[in-house]
């Protein structure tokens, strides 16, 4: 299959390297900032008003992709959970010496809770390792999207952007 | 299947409920909600059989346009299920066929 | 024979119906608003996903709540809202045949602006017509309206943003989407929304087709076929997977029946779903006084219903001179950068072009008839 997101939904690594919503590797190390894999122009920039830093610039041009300013970004999490498409995470690989935190925005029930052990999942919706969840932040300014922040080694921080959804509850059918 | 819980409609909360005939087989359904939707949420999927092959129609379009989930509701035929509100009592009937004519409407319909 | 009278008619009370008649009303018309179903709002309250666009657009909200705030400006409006209420012919001296309250009526408007909207299309194959296959419209009204499942295990077939939306969705009232299914050998939609399919592990097959689906009283198990380049199935490439409901995702097209009805005139667009209206740039037909917004005047999305159902409520307004040519201009340049900054990038740009082609041919329209007097 060839790669790029139009034909698997996964942004290539070339996509991601041109992205100019990755913060850098030496960012990423300092603490908690926004990576916003938008890839592709679609008229869209809630992210862009959701930054109380302006940390994130779209423009007049509503197509152009959201330009992160790695400086100005305080790992807040707002844009987590306002990106239409979910295509925003935090990235924290400051967490400890081994370990980094991903928060993800995450719509399903049930949800899971603070300290719980779980499939922490690629890009792709493959398991990538066991991860523990350090929070669950559901706020009315999110508008019904859940962020799940869990902690996974280090290696996997790029990898690493969701979890699997549990298995539904009897009483959450 | 009812579909109680959910992550960004929040929980199904005081809905009342009436009953509806599939047949002589009472089906519980929330008041105001589409014949279809109570149907299908019992499970019951064939709504009507076509005239000459007799084989089996529901759902289609659920917006009143494609007539494929036509039945019998309270000896009326022809009734779109998927925009007809459910009203306790009443009698739906799979419409086998085409519809016989001439029947006189009992209650209101469609 | 009971007759209805109005300074300006709506007849759909979706998107664009809705912002037609709001923005009518507050320019002072007297308007009525019909719709035939029991509940206002077309089909935005199936839409529970946050909406893209820019703030001005409304983004970041959720469809639903989006419909909750239109409903509320417009019954604030005092517009007159007519429900369960079917507009079943039109004239050609523009007089409409109403049912309303199990009444014949006959209504009368000086404009008129239809905004009926759109049907999903239909593709057949082997076992197509089984109970358990329907339109992915259809499926997100029974999850998200009436909180039924239409099933547990979900074939979506075609991979443009309403069969990626519809996916996701089902994935969130709890189903399980066993496959999303597209002809082309890529994703049609949104990167963005098939990224969250793949996260949560739905497989894509780019490049098949649904050969057949199999069972008695309903859908058991769904064969899918891969195509090669001329799009036909590779004997032999089939497999077959357990599932109770195929949904298809394979376009719309407009609702126009009563605009051909009037006598308006006619393009073949098919990048805009088929059949659509001329209009002008005031949303205005080729019959006089008769507007069209939203997806019956070419499928588009609710966003850019909105903004044409705006347009028509200005146009019409103006028309009967409850603006002043300025103000409707400014009102009308406004509402159109909007509608562009929709049309653009790498999903809007060929509807933009397919509007241009529709506008032209209205142009061409309007300048034969002005020949023939």
């Amino acid at each position: 299959m060839p790669e790029g997101v139009v034909y698997t939904g996964i942004p290539s690594r070339e996509e991601l390297a041109a992205c100019p919503g990755i913060p850098t590797e030496a960012r990423m190390a300092r603490g908690r900032v926004a990576v916003i894999e938008c890839v592709q122009e679609i008229p869209c920039n809630p992210c862009e008003s959701a930054c109380r830093f302006g940390a994130i610039e779209i423009g007049e041009q509503l197509t152009a992709l959201p330009r992160l300013d790695g400086e100005k970004c305080t790992g807040c999490g707002l844009c987590v959970a306002l990106c239409p498409g979910l295509a925003i995470t935090i990235v924290d690989k400051s967490f400890s010496a081994t370990e980094s935190t991903v928060d993800f925005p995450f719509e399903y029930l049930p949800l899971p809770g603070e300290g719980d052990t779980v499939d922490a999942c690629s890009r792709a919706g493959e398991t990538v390792c066991p991860a523990r969840v350090v929070a669950v932040k559901k706020s009315p300014a999110y508008a019904g999207t859940a962020v799940v922040s869990i902690r996974v080694p280090t290696a996997f921080a790029d990898e690493v952007r969701t979890m699997r959804r549990l298995p539904r509850r009897e009483e959450d059918i | 299947m009812r579909v109680l819980h959910h992550p960004v409609l929040g929980d199904l909360t005081g809905q009342k409920t009436v009953t509806i005939y599939y047949g002589e087989e009472p089906v519980e359904a929330f008041e105001g909600e589409p014949v279809a939707a109570a149907l299908l949420n019992a499970g019951i999927r064939v709504f009507r059989k076509t005239a000459k092959r007799r084989e089996p129609r529901s759902v289609f379009c659920a917006i009143g346009r494609c007539t494929d989930c036509m039945m019998i509701v309270d000896g009326i035929p022809n009734t779109r299920t998927c925009v007809t509100a459910v009203r306790d009592g009443m009698r739906v009937q799979l419409q086998d066929g085409l519809a016989p004519v001439g029947i006189a409407p009992e209650a209101g319909g469609r | 024979m009971r007759k209805i009278t109005a300074e300006i008619a709506v007849v759909g009370a979706g998107p664009a119906g809705l912002c037609a008649a709001l923005e009518a009303r507050l320019a002072g018309a007297d308007v009525v608003l019909i719709d035939e179903n029991r509940l206002p709002g077309g089909q935005l309250f199936k839409q529970i996903h946050k909406f893209f666009g820019s703030k001005e657009h409304r983004a970041g909200v959720r469809g639903f709540a989006i419909g909750q705030e239109l409903l509320a400006q417009v019954s604030d409006s005092g517009a007159r809202v007519l429900l369960d209420s079917l507009v079943y012919g039109i004239q050609p001296d523009k007089s409409m045949g109403l049912l309303t309250a199990g009444e014949n009526c006959l209504l009368l408007a000086e404009k008129i602006i239809i905004a009926s909207g759109a049907k999903e299309n239909y593709t057949p194959f082997p076992g197509s017509t089984l109970p358990g296959v329907m339109g992915a419209g259809a499926a997100q009204t029974m999850i998200n309206v009436n909180r039924v499942l239409p099933g547990a295990r979900v074939v979506m077939v075609g991979s443009g943003n309403v069969g990626l939306i519809v996916s996701y969705q089902l994935l969130q009232a709890g189903a399980e989407v066993v496959a999303v299914v597209e002809g082309a050998p890529r994703i049609g939609g949104y990167g963005v929304h098939a990224g969250k399919l793949r996260r949560a592990g739905v497989p894509f097959y780019l490049g098949h087709t649904i050969s057949r689906a199999y069972g008695d009283d309903g859908v058991r198990h769904v064969e899918i076929a891969r195509l090669d380049e001329r799009w036909n199935p590779v004997p032999g490439s089939e497999f077959t997977l357990d599932a109770d409901t195929i949904c298809l995702a394979v376009g719309l097209n407009p609702m126009t029946e009563l605009v051909w009805m009037a006598g308006c005139q006619f393009d073949y667009i098919p990048a805009l779903g088929g059949h659509v209206p001329l209009h002008d740039r005031n949303m205005e037909t080729t019959v006089r006084g008769l507007y069209v917004a939203g997806d019956v005047t070419g499928v588009e999305e609710a966003s850019s219903a909105m903004e044409e159902g705006k347009l028509a409520g200005v146009a019409a307004a103006e028309a009967l001179g409850y603006l002043d040519a300025r103000a409707a201009k400014e009102k009308k340049a406004e509402i159109e950068a909007r509608l562009n900054r929709l049309r653009s990038g790498l999903f809007g740009e060929k509807r933009r072009e397919a509007k241009e082609t529709q506008l032209a041919a209205m142009q061409r329209a309007r300048e034969s008839e002005k020949e023939v007097v």
